[in-house]
């Protein structure tokens, strides 16, 4: 009992200092909602508007009708019509257009002899992940264009085709992507800073041996630094899954039980890590490095953008230990794909192996440093 | 120098503090003139803005309503060396050498390093540089460390490298901000002995601020400030003189010396009472005999002796006529009052105890011990750190009720054994029982019966105080009535009920110090570690925390104190000096003193006891080597 | 007393003239690039962010990050085995991008899909066969995953590239004419395989040099005021203009060498094409890295606390390299309002140099456009800087 109020007024004196100073209270509130926005609009990978140039040597009604379609898209935005090659690379080289469609002089030609027609198209492919989204819209509009002109012609249709059905997120949006990653991503980095910087503070105002003269142990100290740590992370990333449910209109099909269940061992997994980084920092300079150290590898390692199965095995192995990846899976498992706690099980137990391992590391090098 | 209408005023958090309020100041060119006061009078602001790196206010005042921002207002005039700060900062800045509070070392360069930075910025020639550097390293005797890294030095050793550092070029004038807080008192006269030569030798005129009233005595000229104020200028002497006649020594065989000055203190003809040698020293509201029949009619053997008087009695006089009151605040009621009802009777018997062995009459003329077990014991202390041995193999005891001093200089291992005692560090090897508990294997127990007041204010400066007093109650397990009773205590004892909302980071020292000797106190602790409690403390709040130290030695608890104060050390019923992680000389500070009388030296101070036994012991050390 | 001045006076015939000549300002700002370098040699998280950070960040990026997919598992339901539905697959199993795994059944398949061991589900009835023999247009139901916006778009591009090319040729075996009578022949200019890494890497280095720049120069900077240091640097002849010179060239030093590393780990381990000349890259590189370090400098006078700095620096600096300055985003698609914030972010006309640079080579108009963004904005933030640090305290 006299342990638990210890712990209790440690963790509430914890809560107090973060929230008395307008600094620490700023960066608890101010960055986090910056970034929830910034992320949520910002990071994108659709392409809208995208401007492209067109150079028709063809006037004859079929090329034109082929333009329009593409012109006609919401993913584009012709900037111009151009007259001969030579304007082509300019455009490009000066990143004016993102893409030029060029229908050769005798497209309608082929179209009308039954040859295949050519349409060429091409990309700045600076950012090779634009050049292959904007590839793939202008080949469905070509497909669909091509299959059109078959059946108008009376043409055989192909015997088969594909009918791609994209399941969880029907209009692949990135934002239903984005956004519930940002849950986890900015629950991360403001616990683990929290908690990183929490010994190392005191540490360098002189209030820390203070608190060693108190009949306070170790473990004791820890906990009390970690539960403040908790809640904050939990009341950060509650307001963010509400953000994401109620401005972004993020769907949630699944249990939101095992949505809570899993971000509450992903903050004690952070608290976990923080902890260790904070038994090891000396300073606050040492702690916000060590918390950037392991923030960086963490969120681009995480699957947050960029897919894991893309990464190179070794890597992939390496990421069972990032808490984020685990995260990740159920954020999205729950908010897009309707899951619920028994087909999260296998993300639970690594994101507590992880908390529990590393607290107890925090632990033992936390009495090792004090010896 | 010179200053006319000089006024600086901050802004923190909400409040406007005038750290220097119209102040006119003339200072002459050659020697030494130092800047003394109490804390936030205004020293450092105005080293600040004789540096240019402060500008002052307008003159609010004056009558002329000054325009426009640019024009300046010619009732405010500050100029250094002749030279006019406010309008030529950059000029000032090329001529004088100047040291901040924290010496401006990088410390993680080197010794040399840092020399050869501030001779490339004074633009000292490279031709010059040998045997200039050479001359300040004999100087400050440095020249065995040129390669060590500035962190690596002791507190000391940094504060004369800093001198150093601003001497690179000899500046005509040279401006030292607190140059020897938290420095022994061994390198602080070597730092004097610098200073001093080079006012003498090289024609350098020095202003130096200090918290150490001692040092005024080196000074040529003293300037007093008191909230941004002059409260009066001149040598020295001019101050001590004017106390000429209100000295005295008073002593009294059959009281011992806490008890006669708190008897003392109380006395309405009494200004200011301190402990010295084996009785009190005292300072009398008015010149003349001293008379004090109350006294004289309870104590018989009374002998009051007029003594020199000093710049410390002078400064506490001005101080007090210009705070008003002039009266230290009352005395700590003890410990015990509020004592819980259960546990409270066993708590208060060994205080009662200690009041009944020591009846005023037959206890031996000097405070004796307690006939108490004891309540620390150390026996073969040790502590290495690497292959460095820190502290080697102390033994001593602390017995109930003492007030025990571990003195020492810089780097000694004070502190180290300091926080082995409180359970900080684990020792080496060695045994430490406090309060009848092993340091090794129960310390959380023992550390439940230890108070603890750190050397920097370590209560949380975001929190408020009663924030701060709740989080420590709770930490030492108080709960329910009784921690809102010992809280109340607290905020009633140490008169923080005003300020019980205000962010403890904002308060004046002596409200942090009082603050953090409540928190240390709140669970009636045993024993009281106290590190270098006064450090950087102005003389007025220094004297307040003795009189509630003594208040709670005489209620029985044990005091365990480090002090860079040799006039504290009077204050200790039996110290320790440590050199080398060894124990030099222990006994009473009268026992001390004694050793150190010598036929050129027949009334030495204990800060000569204490200089003699250093300075004994690192020529024997550098023999053997 | 006018004995003791002669003495001092005396004294100064060992100083290097006066404190305003060519030789005291040489001296003054060499002992500060001096001591500048010593610390940064001594102080391992300088070093640390300035080449172990990039080394790992590059090495990140380089293996561990790619927005190409690959190794795309696709559960075929193959209700009813035979040559057709073998062709197909074996037209898949060709593709490196492709992991194909054959069922049986669509329960079993499901559940693979449900817990994402594969991205795609191509359900091939046991009509398939006669399907494909019939009047055409016959659809074959393909669900992707879709919860990756990005991927699933690319992925089905994939799997429809695969489709159609193996229906051609099927069709070609059974000698009906089905050539589709548009063939769409893309030409993907300065990066024709189209691997992210070529484009990621050259980005990175604008975000490594903005958190050299202005992450660890604001840190040192406003270590130095928390330290106490600065006050006595104040009070010494030294002028601000040479005090922020002394400041900035040892990290404008370790900044390019740092964007050195990384163009040599680039073009070396990773071979990625520097198409452009070398020269505009290290005139380009030490323009923006002036600008980082003017945000750096700036910062620390603000903050004059390493927490805060570090906090601010990244806030104000790091992230929106990140997001908003076209590294993995790109700004055209982004919502108007974040795309005109996007043009306060100094690595964003970085990032197009040298996308630029590396890809397509010596593009003058674009080199030209975002140099003269860049030099505007150095001139702003170092002018700004210049302008709010004083030799005061107040």
């Amino acid at each position: 009992m006299d342990v638990v109020a210890r712990i209790l007024s440690l963790a509430l004196k914890e809560l107090l200092a973060l929230l008395r100073d307008t600094k620490s209270r700023l960066i608890l509130i101010g960055p986090p909602i910056l970034q929830l926005f910034v992320f949520g609009y910002g990071a994108t990978f659709d392409l809208n508007r995208v401007p492209i140039a067109v150079y028709n040597e063809d006037r004859s009604a079929p090329a034109r009708e082929l333009v329009a379609r593409v012109v006609g898209s919401p993913n584009f935005r012709l900037i111009r019509e151009i007259g001969h090659d030579g304007e082509i690379a300019p455009l490009i080289d000066n990143r004016r257009v993102l893409a030029v469609l060029h229908l050769g002089p005798h497209f309608s030609q082929h179209l009308l002899h039954g040859e295949p027609a050519p349409v060429q198209l091409l990309i700045d492919g600076r950012n090779s992940n634009t050049a292959l989204v904007l590839l793939g819209y202008v080949r469905e509009i070509v497909t669909t264009f091509g299959t059109d002109w078959r059946s108008a012609h009376g043409q055989a249709p192909p015997p088969a085709v594909l009918k791609v059905h994209a399941l969880y997120n029907q209009d692949l949006r990135s934002q239903w992507f984005i956004v519930p990653g940002i849950i986890g991503i900015l629950t991360l980095v403001v616990t683990t800073i929290v908690t990183a910087l929490s010994v190392a503070r005191e540490r360098e105002l002189g209030t820390f041996d203070q608190l060693l003269v108190t009949p306070l142990t170790p473990a004791e100290i820890l906990l009390g630094k970690a539960l403040p740590s908790v809640l904050i992370g939990l009341i950060e990333g509650g307001f963010i899954l509400l953000a994401t449910l109620f401005w972004f209109e993020v769907p949630l099909r699944g249990e939101l039980g095992a949505l809570l269940l899993g971000m509450l061992l992903f903050i004690f997994s952070a608290v976990g890590i923080g902890l260790m980084i904070s038994s090891l920092a000396t300073t606050q300079q040492q702690g916000i490095l060590g918390a950037f150290l392991f923030l960086v590898p963490a969120v681009i390692l995480s699957g947050f953008a960029t897919p894991i199965e893309n990464m190179p095995e070794a890597v992939q192995h390496l990421t069972v230990i990032n808490p984020l990846r685990w995260f990740l899976i159920v954020a999205r498992g729950v908010l897009l794909e309707g899951d619920g706690y028994a087909s999260l099980a296998n993300t639970y137990w690594p994101m507590a192996l992880i908390a529990l391992i590393s607290a107890l590391i925090a632990a033992w090098m936390f009495r090792h440093r004090m010896a | 120098m010179r200053l006319r209408a000089i006024s600086k005023t901050f802004r923190a958090g909400g409040m406007e503090v005038r750290a220097v309020d119209g102040l006119a100041l003339d200072i002459a060119r050659g020697g030494i003139t130092g800047l003394i006061g109490p804390d936030g009078a205004g020293k450092t602001t105005l080293m600040r803005l004789a540096t240019g790196l402060l500008t002052p206010d307008p003159n609010a005042s004056s009558a002329t309503v000054h325009r426009s921002r640019q024009q300046r207002d010619p009732t405010v005039e500050l100029r250094v060396l002749g030279i006019d700060v406010l309008a030529e900062p950059m000029r000032v800045q090329e001529t004088i050498g100047y040291m901040p509070q924290r010496f401006g070392l990088y410390e993680d360069l080197s010794v040399r390093r840092n020399l050869e930075l501030y001779a490339d910025l004074h633009g000292v020639a490279h031709a010059a540089r040998a045997s200039r550097f050479a001359e300040l390293l004999e100087l400050t005797g440095l020249g065995r460390f040129t390669e060590r890294l500035a962190g690596r030095l002791s507190g000391g050793m940094k504060q004369k490298l800093g001198v150093a550092c601003a001497l690179v070029r000899p500046p005509p004038l040279l401006l030292l901000d607190e140059p020897t807080v938290g420095v022994d008192p061994v390198s602080r006269r070597d730092l004097w002995s610098i200073v001093q030569a080079m006012a003498r030798d090289n024609g350098v005129t020095v202003l130096v601020s200090t918290a150490y009233l001692d040092e005024a005595e080196h000074c040529d000229d003293i300037v007093l400030l008191h909230r941004g104020r002059l409260l009066g200028q001149g040598p020295p002497r001019r101050f001590s003189e004017a106390m000429r006649g209100r000295c005295f020594h008073v002593s009294a065989g059959s009281m011992r010396r806490r008890a006669l000055q708190l008897r003392l203190s109380r006395d309405p003809a009494v200004l200011d009472v301190v402990l010295e040698g084996a009785g009190a020293r005292v300072v009398a509201r008015a010149p003349g005999a001293l008379s004090l029949p109350a006294l004289a009619a309870e104590v018989s053997d009374l002998v009051i002796r007029p003594v020199e008087p000093r710049f410390e009695d002078a400064f506490i006089d001005r101080l007090a006529a210009a705070v008003g009151s002039g009266r230290a605040p009352a005395p700590l009621p003890t410990a015990a009052t509020t004592s819980r009802p259960g546990s409270g009777a066993s708590r208060e018997q060994p205080s009662k105890a200690t009041h009944a062995v020591r009846p005023g009459g037959d206890a031996p003329p000097i405070d004796a011990p307690a006939i108490d077990a004891p309540v620390i014991e150390v026996s073969g202390l040790q502590r290495r750190f690497g292959r460095f041995v820190a502290v080697k193999g102390l033994d001593f005891e602390v017995r109930r009720g003492e007030i025990f001093g571990l003195l020492g200089a810089n780097g000694a291992g004070k502190s180290t054994t300091f926080r082995m005692l409180c359970g900080l560090l684990p020792a080496s090897a060695g045994k430490v029982r406090v309060a009848g508990l092993d340091m090794r294997r129960s310390a959380p127990r023992a550390r439940g019966r230890l108070g603890y007041m750190a050397q920097r204010f370590s209560m949380y400066g975001d929190l408020s105080v009663l924030q701060n007093l709740r989080f420590f109650s709770s930490a030492y397990g108080l709960r329910g009535e009784h921690q809102r009773a010992r809280i109340d205590w607290a905020l009633a004892t140490f008169e923080l009920e005003d300020i019980q909302r205000e962010r403890s980071g904002d308060l004046p020292l002596g409200f942090k110090q009082r603050l953090a000797m409540a928190a240390a106190l709140l669970h009636e602790p045993e024993i009281l570690f106290l590190d270098e409690p006064t450090s950087g403390v102005d003389a007025l709040v220094r004297r307040e925390f003795w009189q509630r130290i003594n208040a709670l030695a005489e209620s029985g608890t044990t005091i365990l104190v480090t002090t860079h104060f040799m006039d504290e050390a009077n204050y200790c019923d039996r110290l320790v000096i440590m050199a080398d992680g060894e124990v030099l000389a222990a006994g009473t500070p009268m026992a001390l003193i004694e050793r150190a009388r010598r036929p050129q030296q027949p009334e030495p101070t204990f800060e000569d006891a204490f200089i003699a036994l250093i300075s004994a012991h690192r020529k024997a050390s550098e023999q053997a080597a | 007393m006018s004995d003791a001045h002669q003495g001092t006076r005396t004294d100064y015939r060992d100083t290097v003239d006066t404190v305003g000549s060519i030789a005291a300002r040489r001296m003054r700002l060499l002992g500060l690039i001096r001591k500048e370098t010593q610390q940064i040699k001594r102080d391992p998280s300088s070093l640390a962010i300035a080449f172990v950070l990039p080394v790992v960040l590059l090495l990140l990026f380089g293996y561990g990050v790619s927005l190409d997919a690959r190794n795309l598992g696709i559960a075929f339901v193959v209700e009813q085995p035979d040559a057709d539905t073998a062709s197909l697959l074996g037209a898949f199993r060709r593709s490196p991008l492709f992991e194909p795994r054959e069922y049986r059944d669509i329960q079993t398949a499901e559940r693979a899909f449900s817990a994402r061991q594969v991205f795609a589900l191509v359900w091939l009835r046991s009509d398939f066969a006669r399907r494909l023999r019939g009047h055409g247009d016959a659809p074959i139901g393909v669900i992707v995953n879709g919860v990756d916006a990005n991927q699933a778009r690319i992925g089905t591009g994939y799997i429809q590239g695969v489709w159609r090319k193996w229906l051609a040729g099927w069709l070609r075996e059974q000698g009906i004419d089905g050539a589709p009578p548009v063939v769409l022949e893309p030409r993907i200019w300065f990066n024709a395989a189209v691997r992210s890494r070529d484009f990621l890497v050259p980005g990175l280095i604008a975000i490594l040099m903005t958190l050299i720049g202005a992450l660890l120069t604001s840190m040192v900077v406003a270590r130095e005021w928390e330290r106490g240091t600065m006050e006595a640097l104040l009070v010494t002849p030294i002028r601000i203009p040479e005090l922020m010179l002394g400041k900035l060239a040892p990290y404008f030093a370790l900044g390019m060498g740092s964007m050195l590393l990384c163009v040599a780990v680039g073009v070396g381990l990773f071979g990625i094409p520097l198409r452009g000349s070398v020269l505009v890259l290290l005139a380009t590189s030490a323009l923006f890295m002036l600008v980082a370090l003017g945000m750096g400098l700036l910062i620390s006078i603000i903050a004059k606390n390493q927490y805060v700095a570090g906090q601010m620096a990244i806030i104000t600096t790091f992230l929106p390299a990140f997001i908003l300055s076209g590294f993995i985003f790109a700004i055209g698609s982004m919502p108007a309002p974040i795309q005109w914030i996007s043009h306060i972010v100094p690595a964003r006309y970085f990032v197009a140099i040298l996308q630029t640079l590396f890809l397509a080579g010596d593009v003058w108009r674009i080199i030209l456009f975002n140099s003269a963004a860049l030099l505007v904005m150095m001139v702003l933030l170092l002018g700004r800087a210049r302008g709010s640090f004083r030799k005061r305290l107040d």
